[in-house]
């Protein structure tokens, strides 16, 4: 039986972790390939990297950093902001990313995740949405979840999905960083043919269980924070979620 | 020396950095001599079969891997490259593979519950149907990553691990020195190391 996947994300800025990860153990918070394998270790099943530098000097030390990850960390690794361009694409699948996830950059151009999608496979083509409820209804914002698009988020995702997305990571603005459970209300809303990522709001491990108890179409939970900051450790989320009947890797 | 096929498809990355955690020397190269100097062989590949069997053929590395085959040296293919083992598949009409396996690559649509995404995308366990030197660590029930939409049938004769998506689904396969699975061991964590690790010391 296929698993539910967990998966913390990294924000990596001049290619360097930012809110690194406070454990015994670890002398580096902020080395991401210290922090790859000490989540791998904990049993992550896939790590996001989310490049949130905007300079060129810090592409490169994003790039870099990614090289190093992929040379001892062997599970997915989806990488994340400043893909706007097949090149884009190319430069970090080149250094050992497995999937890309598109955001602003598809909304600009929502040809870029066909295009992608025709040369390097729908399974590296990640659709991340960052998505509110605005007007009873819920909308697709752009530049970090700051600029409404007046997207609707259901059509988008449909739209995104017909131009070749593999797999769906749907970003909650209205639960995201209120640590008081997913948006299930939204992800139940989101019903598509690929895989969903549910993201945004997770407070705890009864967070998961919620998760896919209350939807289970979603097919994987990605948290940053509670994560990084030790109050949830993957053994014990993924001993809870088997309990309750979830079916779960354990490493 | 271990040769990985280089007939320009996919991404190698992830394969060469997990041989070269296991200090295994491979080399990514078309070049015949090579991979005819070569100890062992992988056969990697993703996207779509009838291309990639194409792009094989047109590069005459389909001959050169059926001999090295038949000449006895272990031959393991991933994903695609297991795909390519078989007589034929139906992924957007009928293509023929290199033949090496009996059996043939089939859809999963109309043949798993509807309700069941594809791809299978994601970790799944292993249901050990055989033992087999390639799978000396691994342990039933272990996980291992999948991303596939077509998979292997009528392939009894060489079926060792399935694995449960809806229907039990071929995950890997051997036959003397003939080897393949499904699913990435190079992105499937320790288990899928140990697997490349195993072929990189398997006597056939």
């Amino acid at each position: 039986m296929l698993k539910k996947r967990i998966i913390p994300c990294l924000d990596v800025r001049n290619g360097r972790v930012v809110k690194g990860v406070n454990f015994e153990g670890l002398n580096d918070v902020s080395d991401p390939v210290e922090l790859a394998s000490f989540y791998s270790d904990d049993g992550a099943d896939e790590l996001v990297f989310y490049d949130i530098t905007a300079s060129v000097e810090g592409r490169r030390l994003f790039t870099d950093c990614l090289r190093a990850v992929a040379e001892h960390i062997f599970i997915p690794l989806t990488v994340g902001g400043g893909i706007n361009t097949i090149e884009d694409f190319d430069r970090v699948l080149k250094c050992g990313a497995d999937k890309v996830s598109v955001n602003s950059g598809a909304i600009r151009n929502p040809a870029l995740i066909e295009e992608a999608a025709k040369k390097y496979g729908s399974q590296c083509v990640v659709l991340s949405a960052d998505v509110k409820r605005v007007d009873g209804g819920f909308r697709v914002f752009s530049h970090g979840g700051r600029v409404d698009t007046g997207l609707d988020a259901i059509e988008w995702i449909r739209r995104g999905i017909n131009l070749g997305a593999g797999e769906v990571v749907l970003n909650s603005i209205d639960t995201d960083g209120v640590k008081k459970g997913f948006d299930l209300e939204m992800l139940q809303a989101i019903r598509v043919e690929v895989p969903v990522v549910a993201s945004g709001g997770a407070g705890g491990i009864s967070s998961f269980v919620e998760l896919f108890r209350e939807v289970p179409s979603v097919d994987a939970g990605l948290a940053a924070s509670i994560f990084h900051f030790g109050e949830v450790r993957i053994p014990a989320l993924k001993q809870t979620l088997a309990e309750n009947g979830i079916p779960v890797r354990r490493v | 020396m271990l040769a990985i096929v280089d007939y320009g498809v996919g991404n190698l990355f992830s394969l060469c950095s997990s041989l070269k955690s296991l200090d295994k020397a491979a080399i990514v190269t078309s070049d015949p001599e090579k991979i005819r100097a070569a100890e062992r062989i992988i056969l990697p590949g993703v996207g779509a079969f009838g291309d990639a069997a194409e792009k094989l053929r047109k590069s005459g590395l389909d001959t050169l891997v059926r001999e090295e085959a038949a000449s006895g040296k272990p031959l393991l293919g991933i994903c695609l490259g297991m795909q390519l083992l078989f007589e034929k598949s139906y992924e957007f009409g009928e293509h023929p593979g290199l033949g090496l396996l009996r059996g043939s690559i089939i859809p999963m649509k109309g043949t798993i519950p509807e309700a069941l995404k594809i791809p299978q995308m994601g970790w799944n366990s292993l249901i050990i149907k055989r033992s087999h030197p390639l799978l000396r660590d691994v342990k039933e029930g272990d996980c291992v990553y999948f991303v596939h939409s077509y998979y292997a049938a009528d392939c009894e004769d060489s079926l060792i691990v399935s694995c449960d998506y809806g229907r039990e689904l071929t995950a890997a396969v051997a036959q003397g020195n003939v080897m393949g699975c499904q699913f990435h061991p190079e992105k499937s964590g320790k288990v899928g190391l140990s697997i490349l690790k195993a072929f990189c010391e398997v006597e056939v």
